[in-house]
């Protein structure tokens, strides 16, 4: 599964880094975040186009798991 | 052309630092006290008021913060409305103004100069006088305005006269925190954009003047504190509870689409954080709906406390964005309760 790295971005931009990823992304995705406002954020635009989220916290952030 | 908001990390009042970290701060300096000082920070309100001892109050206050709006005049005309909404907020009139300005030294002196420009006009607008300033070089934006103006004790608001019984009303659409994140990030279209950036420059002098020929008995802007945070300081200084119905409150409905999709400003998820344990929100409420109520405002709407009949008559005569939100009840448990 592809990975992307959104640590030291703040919002929008994990937001939008992950909406890129999906588009070339058909098998789901990883996410890793680094701060709440970009967990929780990543995880509502996940929701809202369809997919569901898992979270695994590891250290100071989060690994996010997107699939359909 | 530079993008302003593109420039900084974060747009208008989602700026301002996390309040309980302010707090923790504030609450270790000992408040300075004096019998002319009818407000201080110590009740978290919009301005210091100072007693002139002839029935007039001085209010005065600063707000400023960095780009909010890509084009120069409207960052400048929605910081200094920004700014003067906290006089407002307090019952009273504008009627002077000091800029405050930092600015980076490679940009175009041109932005600076349309910047002072709009701020000029809706201060112009507001019947105040800018009239100087202070400039500091710094390595982004940041503008606004210290602005002191007049009104007189028996028609001074502050946030701590609520009384039970009392009707919240709300004077503007709340969700630009929301809706700024949507622009900065190329989601927002251009209709939505000049609706957001209207709505922060339209002044709250409308809503003041209107509300004046009523009795208030408290009153704030809603602005980076959001909705809740307001309104738990105004339950908080006034010993009550606010209960708000969330389907009355007006917001942009492509706010609430954006909050869906993800584009909440940090400074909402500070203000959830800070509040949480102060607020109680029954279940089955769309998040989306109450993630902006937790969403910072730049240059947001007043909130009104006033007895039933005055709020329901302020409503119907009020020529913007009016709408009873919520009603002031005996002290309970929590300061703010949100209802289905």
């Amino acid at each position: 599964m592809k990975r992307i790295d959104t640590s030291g971005y703040s919002c929008p931009e994990p937001v939008l880094m992950t909406k890129r990823a999906l588009k070339s992304s058909g098998q789901g995705l990883e996410v890793i975040v680094d701060n709440v406002a970009s967990r929780e954020n990543v995880t509502r635009f996940a929701q809202a186009t369809g997919y569901s989220v898992g979270c695994v916290s590891e250290g100071s952030r989060w690994i996010l798991t997107l699939t359909k | 052309m530079v993008r302003l908001t593109h420039t900084v990390k974060t747009s208008g009042c989602a700026s301002k630092l996390p309040v309980g970290d302010l707090n923790a701060i504030l609450s270790t300096i000992p408040p300075m006290e004096d019998e002319k000082l009818l407000v201080g920070f110590e009740t978290s309100d919009d301005a210091l008021c100072w007693d002139l001892g002839d029935g007039r109050v001085m209010v005065q206050s600063v707000d400023f913060f960095p780009p909010v709006a890509d084009e120069p005049y409207d960052y400048g005309r929605i910081a200094a409305a920004n700014a003067l909404s906290d006089i407002y907020a307090m019952g009273a009139r504008p009627a002077v103004a000091m800029n405050i300005m930092c600015f980076c030294s490679h940009m175009d002196l041109e932005v600076m100069r349309d910047i002072l420009l709009g701020a000029q006009e809706t201060c112009r607008q507001a019947g105040c006088v800018i009239a100087g300033g202070h400039t500091i070089a710094d390595a982004t934006i940041k503008f606004g305005l210290s602005v002191t103006g007049f009104t007189t004790r028996d028609r001074l608001w502050t946030n701590r006269g609520a009384r039970a019984g009392d009707l919240i009303v709300l004077t503007k659409r709340i969700g630009v925190g929301v809706a700024n994140t949507m622009i900065k990030a190329g989601e927002a279209d251009a209709g939505f954009t000049r609706e957001v950036l209207d709505g922060m420059m339209e002044l709250n002098r409308s809503a003041c003047e209107l509300a004046s020929s009523f009795e208030v008995h408290a009153a704030t802007d809603i602005t980076g504190f959001s909705l809740l945070g307001h309104l738990y300081e105004m339950a908080h200084s006034s010993g009550l509870t606010i209960e708000i119905d969330s389907s009355a409150v007006p917001v942009y409905p492509q706010a609430l689409e954006g909050a869906r999709f993800g584009f909440i400003p940090q400074g909402a998820y500070s203000n959830r954080d800070y509040l949480e344990d102060k607020v109680l929100i029954d279940e089955g409420i769309d998040r989306a709906l109450c993630d902006l109520f937790f969403d910072p405002q730049t240059s947001g709407p007043l909130a009104l406390a006033m007895d039933p009949a005055s709020a329901e008559d302020f409503v119907s005569r009020f020529s913007g964005v009016g709408a009873v939100i919520g009603r002031c009840l005996p002290e309970r448990e929590k300061a703010i309760v949100v209802r289905a």
